[in-house]
């Protein structure tokens, strides 16, 4: 599956993004080097590195038609790449390592994918058999304990609620004690309340370390569960932990209320000590750029009381992962349409 | 190649249990061997012992031999673009699964109870002759010979049209249109069985030796076949 020798259409060049692991030196349970992939003209995902380390939860964003998906199966080999290459589980991407890559991985898919004639124990039992478990009944048995299903075992998969059939496709998932989860959309269509059962179980695999790939394009999801994300549209645009990557995309603002409106804002906020800018944002609310939030806040404070200002608050303006996705997004659609 | 028989066993216990249990695929399997049984049962009732004669130098019975080649066409069909549409064949192939296991389990579970039911059907209108057609018609009819040809060709039969029709449920897009072409693909060897039962073609040792070996080695073919034109990236992306 390797085609080195094709280069991508920018070059090659490597992205000046940290795509390197964020847990030290530990080995990558995913290393990720130039893969692309295209049908015909059409380009899926093109020159993505990125590597997972043991135990991360990374986050896979992008919006629709990004090539998530793509990638996660390029990644479990049910499609060849077009070029580049990768280590999955400790093992070159390779159609002679794709059994054995298999063995080790599990993917989620996006459509749970279970035979709603059978029961519960009985779509278990096919892929417990399948993945050549040994003891398959206690390894059922757990996986059915982790994702609180227990007593649901011999129920027809079709009788099933929407996140029911969820938790039994990533129990499903967790048959094979795998190296490496792939959950593509694990939320995708479901309602709140089995949205954070979802939740929850991720949670749970994280703290029993399994090392998880999660493709999602609900934000705030990616950033309660991720250690560390990146965001794909057809290239990947940047990689990091969530926080990391609000600071790297936006300036560090304060914003100021007050009770009626500063007669002269500039006299109070111009000159302060690492105060960049300032603007209106409505009439008394005024928002600031700072370089340095520990230096800024207490003399904004000092300058307002200074000047007889009746401050309501003064608050650190919080971007959330959807400003930054949002920022990048607005940006490749500004790129495209020129 | 090593084939893993715990995989191959997994595909077969999950396609037998699914097959059981999908309505469409039962009521199938039934109506086929009604067909094939009924109008010979009306046609051999009404047949007096002074047909005997004729009867001894045909072959009727092997047009029975429609059912193994008919019945598993229909859940062949099924067991790739129905796994397709239902959503399940990309979590199955990323199990650790190959394509020549899956195949297997897939042949394995139609080949079973189309077996069964042929040999049922076949058993059932032998006895039903025995004990109520005219004595000189049944004895004409059941001869060991043809007894031997059904015994040997319903498998051979069988395979045929389960590679025939997996080969088509790997490229079909949709699971009638995919049972419907392989109905009409298994038409040609319910036509030569046909044709060998109303005499048209004589039946003979060394023309039963030759097919026999035709049909086992379009058997092995077929897997291969089948198994080569199995592509992952298009069953799961959908391109063509």
């Amino acid at each position: 599956m390797e085609h080195n020798s094709q280069r991508p259409p920018d070059g090659g060049t490597r992205r000046d993004h940290p795509s390197s692991l964020a847990h030290g030196s530990a080995p990558a349970a995913l290393s990720v080097d130039r893969l692309s992939k295209r049908f015909a003209d059409r380009v899926a995902f093109d020159d993505v590195s990125f590597e997972v380390g043991q135990g991360e939860v990374f986050g896979f964003l992008g919006p629709n038609g990004a090539g998530k998906t793509t990638t996660v199966r390029t990644l479990s080999t049910l499609i060849a790449p077009t070029s580049g290459s990768a280590t999955v589980a400790g093992l070159r991407l390779t159609p002679e390592n794709g059994v054995e890559i298999r063995s080790r991985i599990s993917v989620m898919p996006e459509s749970p994918g279970l035979y709603l004639r059978l029961s519960v124990l009985e779509n278990l039992q096919c892929f417990a058999d399948l993945y050549d478990v040994p003891k398959p009944a206690d390894r059922i048995d757990r996986a059915l304990r982790a994702v609180n299903l227990a007593d649901r075992a011999r129920d027809a998969c079709g009788t099933l609620s929407k996140g029911l059939r969820q938790r039994v496709a990533l129990a499903r998932a967790l048959l094979n004690d795998p190296q490496l989860l792939f959950l593509d959309e694990p939320t995708s269509g479901l309602d709140p309340v089995a949205s954070r059962e979802v939740h929850e179980l991720i949670d749970e695999l994280r703290r029993q370390g399994v090392t998880i790939f999660l493709t999602t394009h609900r934000l705030e999801e990616a950033e309660r569960l991720c250690d560390r994300v990146a965001i794909l549209n057809t290239t990947l645009r940047t990689i990091g932990r969530p926080d990391e990557l609000r600071d790297q995309l936006f300036a560090k603002t304060l914003t100021v209320k007050t009770v009626t409106p500063l007669s002269e804002p500039g006299d109070v906020f111009d000159g302060l000590p690492a105060v960049e800018d300032w603007h209106h944002d409505g009439q008394t609310t005024y928002t600031l750029a700072v370089s340095d939030l520990a230096l800024a806040t207490p003399a904004v404070a000092r300058a307002l009381v200074a000047a007889g200002a009746d401050v309501m608050a003064i608050s650190e303006s919080q971007h959330s992962l959807e400003d930054v996705y949002l920022k990048l997004v607005d940006e490749d659609q500004a790129v495209q349409s020129k | 190649m090593r084939i893993d028989n715990r995989r191959v066993r997994a595909i077969f216990g999950k396609d037998v249990r699914e097959f059981r249990r999908n309505r469409s695929l039962t009521v199938g399997m039934a109506i086929i061997p009604i067909v094939f049984s009924v109008q010979p049962l009306i046609a051999v009732f009404t047949l007096n012992t002074s047909a005997s004669n004729t009867l001894q130098h045909e072959h009727v019975l092997l047009y029975m031999l429609g059912i193994p080649a008919l019945v598993p066409s229909l859940v062949a069909a099924y067991s790739v673009v129905g796994e397709r549409q239902q959503g399940t064949l990309e979590p199955l192939l990323t199990t650790p699964i190959r394509r020549e296991e899956l195949l297997l389990g897939k042949a394995l579970a139609t080949f079973a109870p189309s077996i069964a039911v042929a040999y049922l059907v076949y058993g059932l209108f032998l006895g039903t002759v025995e004990l109520f057609a005219q004595p000189g018609v049944a004895s004409a009819l059941i001869r060991l010979p043809d007894l031997l040809a059904q015994l040997v060709f319903t498998p051979l039969l069988a395979g045929w049209s389960i590679w025939i029709a997996i080969v088509i449920s790997t490229r079909a897009n949709d699971v009638r249109v995919a049972q419907q072409l392989a109905t009409l693909a298994s038409l040609p060897s319910v036509a030569v069985t046909t044709l060998i039962a109303l005499n048209v073609i004589t039946a003979s040792w060394p023309t039963a030796f030759v097919a026999a070996a035709i049909l086992l080695l379009l058997n092995g073919i077929g897997w291969r076949i089948a198994s080569a034109v199995f592509d992952r990236e298009r069953l799961i992306i959908g391109i063509r």
